[in-house]
Order: C-alpha cells, then sequence, then structure tokens
C-alpha cells in the first residue's frame, strides 16, 4: 500500500505559514489530568488550530500502574496537542500538552529537555494527579508555576489552603485562570516567564 | 465566544499497515539525527522521484520553516518515524534544521525578556 500522493497532504493554511526568518523556537509543556483544559489553554493562545503530534509507547508495559489485565506487549498510541505563538519574525513558541498520569511519564524525555518550563494545570476537584506531576517537576529541575483553572462547579480553595495541599514552596507562582480565555492563558504563560526571569537573576 | 475545537485528523490508510511503517523507518538500531520536537526544517530542494513519498511530502511542507511537531502532524506520522525521514534528508542535505533555544542552566534573560514582549503582543 502506497503512502496517498504528497499533493493531498494538507500543509498550514496560507496564513499560518511561518516567514523564512523563524529561525528560533523554544517551548513550553502544559501538564494536567485528563480534563483539565490542557488542549483549551493551548487552543485559546495559539495561532494555528492545535494540531496532534503521536508517539508510540515501544517499551512493553512501561509504567502501567492501573491497567492491570492489559496486554502489556500492545504498542499504545499518545497523542499531543499542541499550539504555536509568533513572538516575533524570529522566535516561536510552542505550547505543548500533556498529560500528568505515571504511565505518561515515558513522553516526558524529549518533551521537557530543552523546554524553558512547565505549567501545571490543576482542577481543585481532582488534585491527585497534580501531586505526582509537580514531584516529578521537582525531582526533574523542571521550573514550573500552576494554574487553577477554575470549574464553575469546582470548589473554591484559598489559594494558601491549595499551596499547603500541594505542598508548594512560597517561591512557586500560583494563579487562577481561566484556559478558555485567550488574555487569561496569556497570563498564566507570562506568568512562568517572570518566574523564570526571576530565577535568571542571581541572588544577592 | 466559543473556544476552538481541536481538529481531529482522519487517520490515513496507509499508515495503520505496519509493513509500510517498518520500511520507511529502517533497521530499528539505525542512527538517528538529534532532532527535537521544536527543531525547525527547511527544505533545500525541490522534491524528486528519487526520495520516498513521506519524503517528498516533507519537503513539499518545508518550503518555509516548520517544526517537527508540526511535520508529524500535517502528515499524520508518529514523531519517532518523522524523525527517522528527516535523518535521511538531513544526511542528503535536502533540509537544513535549526535547533531550538534551549534552557541552560541559568536561563538567558534577554531570551525570556523577548518571549514576554511578544506574549505582550497577543
Amino acid at each position: 500500500m502506497d503512502f496517498r500522493s504528497s499533493d493531498t497532504i494538507t500543509g498550514p493554511r496560507s496564513e499560518d505559514v511561518l516567514p523564512s526568518t523563524a529561525t528560533a523556537a523554544v517551548k513550553v509543556v502544559v501538564v494536567g489530568g485528563f480534563g483539565v483544559g490542557k488542549t483549551t489553554m493551548v487552543g485559546s493562545v495559539s495561532e494555528i488550530r492545535p494540531l496532534t503530534t503521536e508517539e508510540t509507547m515501544t517499551q512493553a508495559g512501561v509504567g502501567v500502574d492501573d491497567n492491570v489485565g492489559v496486554e502489556t506487549k500492545t504498542a499504545t498510541t499518545v497523542a499531543m496537542d499542541f499550539g504555536r505563538i509568533s513572538l516575533s519574525e524570529e522566535l516561536i513558541l510552542y505550547l505543548f500538552g500533556t498529560p500528568g498520569q505515571e504511565r505518561f511519564w515515558f513522553l516526558w524525555n524529549g518533551l521537557f529537555e530543552g523546554a524553558l518550563g512547565a505549567v501545571v494545570l490543576i482542577d481543585t476537584r481532582r488534585l491527585q494527579v497534580s501531586f505526582d506531576v509537580i514531584g516529578r517537576l521537582e525531582e526533574r529541575g523542571v521550573p514550573f508555576v500552576v494554574a487553577v483553572n477554575t470549574f464553575p462547579d469546582a470548589p473554591h480553595h484559598p489559594v494558601e489552603a491549595l499551596r499547603a495541599a500541594l505542598d508548594l514552596s512560597d517561591e512557586v507562582p500560583m494563579i487562577d485562570c481561566d484556559a478558555r480565555l485567550r488574555t487569561s492563558s496569556r497570563d498564566v504563560l507570562m506568568t512562568l516567564m517572570r518566574y523564570l526571569h526571576r530565577l535568571a537573576v542571581p541572588l544577592a | 465566544m466559543s473556544p476552538p475545537r481541536r481538529e481531529r485528523r482522519k487517520a490515513d490508510p496507509a499508515l495503520s499497515d505496519p509493513e509500510r511503517l517498518y520500511v520507511i523507518t529502517g533497521a530499528p538500531d539505525g542512527e538517528r539525527a538529534a532532532l527535537d520536537l521544536v527543531t525547525m526544517v527547511v527544505a533545500q530542494a525541490e522534491p524528486s522521484p528519487m526520495v520516498q513519498p513521506e519524503q517528498a511530502a516533507i519537503l513539499r511542507l518545508c518550503k518555509a520553516p516548520l517544526s517537527v511537531a508540526e511535520i508529524s502532524a500535517y502528515l499524520s506520522l508518529p514523531f519517532s518515524v518523522v524523525t527517522s525521514l528527516l535523518t535521511e534528508l538531513l544526511a542528503t542535505e535536502l533540509v537544513e534544521s535549526r535547533a531550538p533555544v534551549v534552557r541552560a542552566s541559568l536561563p538567558d534573560r534577554s531570551l525570556l525578556e523577548a518571549v514576554m514582549h511578544g506574549l505582550q503582543k497577543l
């Protein structure tokens, strides 16, 4: 069977084509549990419709934590959504959404390598996933901010209570956001960049 | 305003064929170029009949710079398969790649300032 003719491949829409000067790319990862709004956040700030890239888990049964009885040699394909923001004619920011559950951590190797930092998107109704994610980021030395996606029916916890629940140090920024809104998602990214900037300033 | 929806791409029937995936990825232990999801790729030549159809598709897509992640998405091919296709194109100088700007042990403040400046305009 032949690959379909390359003439039929749908590439970027003409307005999505990058200028030839686009030479520098940086990446930021949005990580959180299922349904927490990662794709929504990526989509709200992206200049292109979010795209999907896939990776196949090839190692047999790596990190399969709650799939008892599932044949572990079956290759699992995991999709990652991502978006793009042209920051200037030269500098492009890519934003990747990745699931936080332990069985997806195999995706993290190439993903966090060289990333500027991460946004941990949390849903106050399901904090458990965030615990593991935060621990893992700390272990890997990836700087991150915590963004609380405000769902209408989610219990509202004061920031201090959440900070305690997540066992976050005081330096790690934590903000409320509405992932559906471009300005709100943009502010989350700004918070991350300001935090990274502070980290870059040598302590006196 | 309704939130943007993710466009789910239709699976390419050719790609569900494991033999084809094996053919285009070559030997499993072959050397692969060090490519990041956000390595930018630019074609240096027009597609010729000498290259595989998948590689011709990459050459067409990359007339303007495109990240490896975007190539993977537009071709509906896994990242690892795209890496393998690009390794050959890089070796034969049909494409050029530009490594991403990575976070050094001490993040570059001017880079972060450029990112913030760009975000302000959103």
